[in-house]
């Protein structure tokens, strides 16, 4: 009888499957167009999902163990079940890689279940507990169906009771596993994820044979010439087509909520929850299923939305709370934690550029800061004239001057901030000992742009990079360097796209950091020993996620003989400050501060120094009350290990000699 | 925001907005002017009325970008009475504002740029028979034809007036702040240029405007032991000192008053 049955049962769940698919792909293409090359991106697939989702779901060794065996005995189980059961091709071959396959997938199934008993915090529950019960009832129901055809038992073995039985076992598996893939089940991370790899809307953060770095960070320019469309996304239906097939995708694994700072200070965000809310959004309806952590302060069940509804409304509630946006520091702990390879920085600040751009309604000092930059080119609204008085006695040498360098000193808005300027100091103390030609803008210089464009005011950060453009685009030099991570970024990664072929503004910019490290490789700089207590460091979000800049500092603070004492939290997993994004701009209350969690980091590693790279951090961590580490910049650090009789100025020369305007792509 | 903030009773009531062009005291780059948006967001403060904003003046890009300021706020459409330059803009204004009658007429205490006296709306008021309220805080309500409104005096106290419409009202920075001006409504807003015959202001084309210069405040020397008389000093308001207040005096007797001031300033002689 079950020779009659199971292929019927396969089939039907079979079809079942591509009818949901069609539904899904119908829901996802009510976003706004995206072009992606279709079959090439398919046949990437295999090689994105081996590789580079491997890459991070290995970070967790356990979990990834168990997806191997499950998932893998799941692919390969479906497969033959469909030749073999399916089609009726009778191999005993066949078979025997059928019930090694399901073995595989069940032995992985017990490590799902033993990972939910009980689930921890991060993971949802609701239809997911029923997720290795599922996978069990697969893997047991193919595989007692497949003894007979592999020769194992006779074909009629059980008689009818038992064949029923079977028959049921196997169809709660199908029904899982085939038709929840597209239905909307657990299992629809499966088929989401695999075309998320295969059209994802950031293309290079997938590695290829050649090598080399993969990461795409910079945020995307809005297309601000159209007049008639609305600015931002104000509805599910205004992002791009496969930005909701990325939120599809997510396995609400909460690996982004774990590592998500606003979510541990008790701010209103938890960026698994914003993914799922686009997807309720996507297909209309409200979060009352939802079943993991809330945004911590709003419990679920009181938001809906819908495909062309609003996202966040003028009043009242909808999909989503203002607050929740502004909340975001864009440090991207979860885009680095996602095994899904979700953008949730992308879509966060999609919708805020709506609510600045359209509605005009950026919280707290938002829209002051934002005044400020349009009025006076810097966030504080100081007198723009005024740039240079700190370094007053410094004689800096300006670009006006001279017009060309080998070194463009990238100062940014820390020349308002009397502790900033202690770094600046240094880092010019540093340049000058090692004989570094360089130059600094002085009051031609702008805001980067960096604040404006995160708290969503893209014309605003368009007019001031193209500003800045046109000045760098006077003068001759080799590179930018700057020890704010903030301008950093913004220069190397999102500048890029906004140049013209009269202006190009692909340029090769230095965090201070990495500058300093070449400069000691080429015994440019000599230090004393160093005297100070223990030291830790700090990665600024902006230099290590955005732009995988680990080492260098590292690498200095070594050359200065200090040996770091590694918060648990360092490298890519570096918990923010709290000072990017805006936030605390928009300063979004929460039960504790970002930054005394981060100092309490430092503290758990004893170190009386904590070593930071970026001025943001530095107000931040400078901000905790005492007792605490102190704050030093690397630039400090190593002004302050500098020897006396430092090789005088012996570079100053030979680098105006080398000056050429580099105009070429920056592929890193 | 203080409360009544929002005015009851204002649905179907016209208001017209005077705006003008804005300088930033630091950088001079022009945009809306932070008394005339206060004023705007005031009239959007109020449900229901029929706002429209008028602004006489050049029509030139620089100008543009300042007047998409105010569309910004959620403003569709300016009215820009076309003026040349150093022209005298109240009889545009004057008669723009005859034309379209409007109930009530908002705007701020003084320009940022040209003139900038202040008294654009007292002499809109004179040629129009309008009564003028300066220091407008809010309006509390409107019925029948009058306007229940607070207005600001110094040091934060209050007075509450009644007033027939239609009439002029002044608002300076103890109005509620303006709320932001969002890229894209500006840049969809729409400006109804209306090129009207500009009359030069003679006596203006011949001044020579410069910018201000702070003037330096003489210090008070204190000469006390006590660092605490020395303290009250440093930290004490400079009170204008003599002055008094009238009350309960006829409209007769209270120009007589204001007119020996000005005889004993100087002001007039
Ligand atoms: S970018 Fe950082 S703050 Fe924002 S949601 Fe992700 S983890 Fe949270
Ligand atoms: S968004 Fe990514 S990290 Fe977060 S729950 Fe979903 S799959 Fe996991």
């Amino acid at each position: 009888m079950l020779d009659i049955l199971l292929p019927i049962l396969l089939f039907a769940a079979l079809a079942l499957a591509v009818i949901g698919a069609v539904r899904r792909l119908r829901l996802w293409r009510q976003g706004r167009p995206s072009p992606v090359p279709v079959m090439k991106g398919l046949l990437q697939v295999p090689r994105r999902y081996l590789v580079d989702l491997h890459h991070i779901v290995d970070r967790d060794k356990y979990i990834s163990k168990t997806h191997v065996a499950t998932a893998g005995g799941f692919v390969l189980a479906a497969l033959m079940a469909i030749v073999v059961h399916g089609f009726g091709l009778d191999s005993a071959i066949l078979a025997w890689v059928l019930l090694a396959a399901t073995i595989s997938m069940f032995v992985g199934s017990l490590f799902v279940a033993k990972r939910r008993s009980p689930p921890p915090q991060r993971l949802s529950k609701g239809p997911w507990m029923r997720l290795p019960k599922s996978l069990m009832a697969f893997s047991v129901g193919m595989f007692m169906v497949t003894l007979p055809t592999a020769g194992i038992l006779p074909a009629d073995a059980g008689g009818w009771l038992i064949a029923l039985v079977l028959a049921a076992v196997v169809t709660w598996g199908l029904g899982e596993m085939f038709f929840g893939m597209t239905w909307g089940g657990p299992m629809k991370h499966a088929f989401a994820g695999a075309l998320h790899l295969a059209w994802h809307r950031r293309p290079e953060r997938f590695s290829d044979r050649k090598g080399g770095e993969h990461r795409s960070t910079g945020l995307k320019a809005l297309d601000l010439e159209d007049s008639s469309k609305s600015l931002g996304v104000e509805k599910p239906t205004d992002f791009t087509w496969n930005q909701l097939l990325g939120f599809d995708a997510c396995v609400q694994c909460g690996r982004c909520e774990a590592m998500c700072p606003a979510f541990a200070a008790g701010q209103p965000l938890n960026p698994k929850k914003l993914i799922q809310d686009m997807v309720i959004g996507m297909a209309g309806g409200t979060d009352g299923n939802y079943h993991g952590s809330p945004y911590p302060g709003k419990p679920v069940g009181e938001h809906g939305g819908s495909p062309n509804g609003p996202i966040v409304p003028r009043e009242g509630r909808a999909l989503v709370d203002a607050e929740t946006l502004w909340s975001c520091t864009t440090c991207r702990a979860c885009v680095e934690e996602c095994p899904m390879m979700i953008e949730h920085v992308d879509a966060i600040v999609d919708m805020r550029r709506f609510l600045t751009l359209e509605h005009g309604n950026t919280p707290n000092k938002g829209a002051e800061v934002l005044d400020n930059l349009i009025a006076t080119d810097n966030p504080g609204g100081f007198d723009p004239d005024s740039r240079l008085h700190w370094a007053a006695d410094l004689n800096l040498p300006l670009m006006a001057d001279k017009k060309e360098a080998d070194v463009l000193l990238w100062l940014g808005d820390g020349v308002f901030d009397m502790r900033n300027q202690r770094t600046l100091r240094s880092l010019i103390k540093v340049l000058r000992a090692a004989g570094v030609d360089f130059a600094v803008l002085g009051n031609e210089e702008r805001d980067s742009g960096d604040v404006a464009r995160r708290l969503g005011d893209e014309a605003t950060f368009q007019a001031l990079a193209k500003r800045n453009i046109r000045t760098m685009s006077q003068y001759r030099f080799s590179r930018i360097v700057t020890c704010d991570p903030h301008s950093f970024h913004v220069l190397k990664n999102e500048y890029g796209e906004l140049g013209t072929s009269e202006m190009p503004s692909s340029y090769e910019v230095y965090h201070h950091s990495t500058f300093i490290n070449e400069l000691v490789k080429a015994e440019q700089l000599t230090f004393k020993a160093w005297k100070g207590g223990s030291v830790t460091y700090h990665d600024p979000c902006y230099l290590g996620r955005y732009n995988g800049e680990y080492e260098a500092p590292r690498d200095v603070l070594r050359a200065l003989g200090i040996e770091v004492q590694e918060m648990a939290r360092s490298g890519y997993r570096s918990r923010c400050c709290g000072g990017g994004g805006g936030a605390p701009i928009t300063d979004i209350p929460g039960k504790q501060r970002i930054p005394d969690m981060r100092m309490g980091d430092v503290r758990e590693t004893g170190a009386d120094t904590v070593a930071v790279g970026c001025p943001q951090c530095t107000a931040m961590l400078e901000g905790v009350v005492e007792p605490r580490a102190d704050i030093k910049d690397i630039a400090e650090l190593v002004a302050d290990a500098l020897l006396a009789d430092a090789p005088a100025e012996k570079g100053a020369s030979k680098g105006a000699t080398q000056t050429e305007r580099n105009v070429e792509e920056v592929t890193s | 925001m203080p409360p009544n903030a929002e005015a009851s009773g204002a649905a179907g009531l016209s208001v017209a907005v005077l705006v003008s062009i804005g300088r930033h005291p630091l950088t001079a780059r022009t945009r809306r002017a932070d008394q005339d948006a206060r004023a705007v967001e005031m009239a959007l403060n109020m449900k229901g009325a029929a706002i429209s904003l008028v602004h006489a003046g050049q029509h030139d890009s620089d100008h543009e970008e300042a007047i998409r300021g105010y569309l910004g706020m959620g403003i569709d459409e300016v009215r820009l009475l076309e003026q040349g330059p150093q022209s005298d803009v109240v009889p545009a204004l004057t008669d723009a504002l005859r034309d379209s009658s409007p109930q009530m007429v908002l705007t701020g205490t003084r320009a940022e740029t040209g003139e900038a006296s202040g008294m654009v709306p007292y002499l809109l008021a004179e040629t129009l028979g309008w009564p003028v309220i300066n220091g407008l805080a809010a309006v509390e309500s409107v019925e029948k034809g009058v306007a229940t409104v607070l207005q600001a005096l110094p040091r934060g106290k209050r007075r509450r007036l009644r007033v027939r419409l239609p009439a002029i009202a002044t608002v300076d920075t103890s109005a509620p702040a303006a709320r932001q001006s969002a890229f894209g409504p500006a840049r969809r807003g729409e400006l109804d240029v209306q090129a009207l015959a500009s009359e030069t202001d003679e006596s203006l084309a011949q001044w020579q405007i410069q910018p201000a210069r702070k003037r330096p405040k003489r210090l008070k020397v204190i000469k006390s032991s006590s660092a605490r008389d020395r303290f009250k000093a440093a930290a004490a308001k400079s009170d204008g000192g003599g002055g008094q207040t009238l009350s309960d005096v006829t409209p007769e007797q209270g120009a007589e008053a204001i007119f020996k001031l000005l005889r004993e300033e100087g002001v007039l002689r």
